[in-house]
C-alpha cells in the first residue's frame, strides 16, 4: 500500500495525517512534496501523525531526516505524532530518537509549538 | 523473473520436533526449503523479494516479531543491489536464494554492478552524520541478522545474511 497524506490545520499548525508505507519508491517521494509544498506556503509549523505508517524503510527514515532539516532551516518546526512501536524500535536502534521531538498526544503536541 | 523451489521432506527432524510444539512450528520443522530468484533491476523486483522473504520467514518458524525484520533486511540488500549495484540497469539482473539449514535462514543477494567500498561508508550514528538523509540502510541490516558477510564479485558484489531462529525452548 503506498502513503497518503491527509492535511489539517489546528491552532495554526498543520497536522499532516500520513498513512500507509514510507519506502523507497512509494511514499518518500509523496512527504517530500507535502513539505516542500508547505515550506513555499510559509506553513513551517509541522506535525506529523505517523500513528497509521505500517512500515518505514532506510530511505523513509531518511526521508523524516531530510523533512525536519528542511522545515528547520526554513526557520520552522517539525515534531512526530502517534509513532507506532515499529517506527519507535527504529528511530531507537538509529538514534533518531535524540533528534525528533516525538508526542504521544495531539493537543499538547499542538500546544506545545513555539507561537 | 525465473524461480526455482526446492523442497524436500526431513522425517528424522520432523519426529523430534512433533511433541509439545504448535502446529505452526511443527509444519515449519517438517520442511526444509530454498527459494532462488533471479530479478530485473527495478523497485517492482525489491517488494516481490521482500515479500517472498516475509512468507519464507514465517513459513520457516520464526517469531512473528522477527519477520518484519528479516523482511526489511532482505528489502535493504535488494534496494542496494538495484539501485547502488545495477543502477536499475534494463540489462542487468540481480540474484536472491533464502534457505533453511537447520536453524538458520541463509539469504544470498549478488548483483553485477560497479561494486561499492563499504569501508568508506559513514557511521550513521556519528553526531556528523545524524541529520544525513541517506545511509542506514546496511547499518540496519546488521541489526537485524545475526551475521552480514559481503563478497566482492566480479563484476558485482554479494552479501550473505543469517538469522538464527530462536527455539521455544530457549524462550523459557
Amino acid at each position: 500500500m503506498s502513503m497518503k497524506v491527509n492535511t489539517r490545520q489546528v491552532d495554526g499548525i498543520t497536522v499532516l495525517d500520513l498513512s500507509g508505507r514510507i519506502t523507497l519508491g512509494e511514499g518518500s517521494v509523496t512527504l517530500r512534496d507535502a513539505i516542500r509544498d508547505l515550506i513555499n506556503k510559509d506553513q513551517k509549523s509541522i506535525l506529523l501523525n505517523l500513528g497509521d505508517v505500517s512500515y518505514l524503510d532506510s530511505s523513509g527514515l531518511g526521508e523524516l531526516v531530510t523533512a525536519y532539516t528542511s522545515v528547520k532551516n526554513a526557520g520552522g518546526e517539525l515534531k512526530l505524532l502517534n509513532l507506532t512501536k515499529k517506527v519507535q524500535d527504529l528511530l531507537q536502534i538509529t538514534k533518531l530518537y535524540t533528534v525528533f521531538d516525538v508526542k504521544d498526544d495531539e493537543a499538547s503536541a499542538i500546544s506545545s509549538f513555539t507561537k | 523473473m525465473q524461480w526455482f523451489l526446492d523442497i524436500g521432506r526431513d522425517a528424522k527432524h520432523t519426529a523430534n520436533t512433533k511433541r509439545n510444539t504448535p502446529k505452526w512450528r511443527r509444519l515449519a520443522d517438517s520442511i526444509t526449503s530454498r527459494i532462488e530468484m533471479t530479478l530485473d533491476s527495478t523497485l517492482e523486483s525489491v517488494s516481490k523479494v521482500e515479500q517472498e522473504a516475509e512468507h519464507f520467514a514465517e513459513r520457516a518458524g520464526f517469531d512473528p516479531d522477527e519477520v518484519p525484520h528479516i523482511a526489511m533486511a532482505v528489502r535493504e540488500c535488494a534496494i542496494n543491489a538495484v539501485m547502488h549495484g545495477n543502477a536499475y540497469s534494463e540489462t542487468k539482473k540481480f540474484h536472491v536464494s533464502f534457505a533453511m539449514e537447520e536453524d538458520v535462514m541463509k539469504i544470498v543477494v549478488s548483483d553485477s554492478g560497479q561494486g561499492v567500498d563499504l569501508d568508506s561508508l559513514p557511521d550513521p550514528l556519528a553526531p556528523e552524520n545524524i541529520l544525513r538523509g541517506s545511509g542506514r540502510g546496511i547499518f540496519l541490516v546488521k541489526a537485524f541478522m545475526d551475521d552480514v558477510h559481503f563478497r566482492k564479485l566480479d563484476p558485482g558484489t554479494e552479501v550473505t545474511l543469517t538469522k538464527r531462529r530462536v527455539s521455544e525452548q530457549a524462550d523459557h
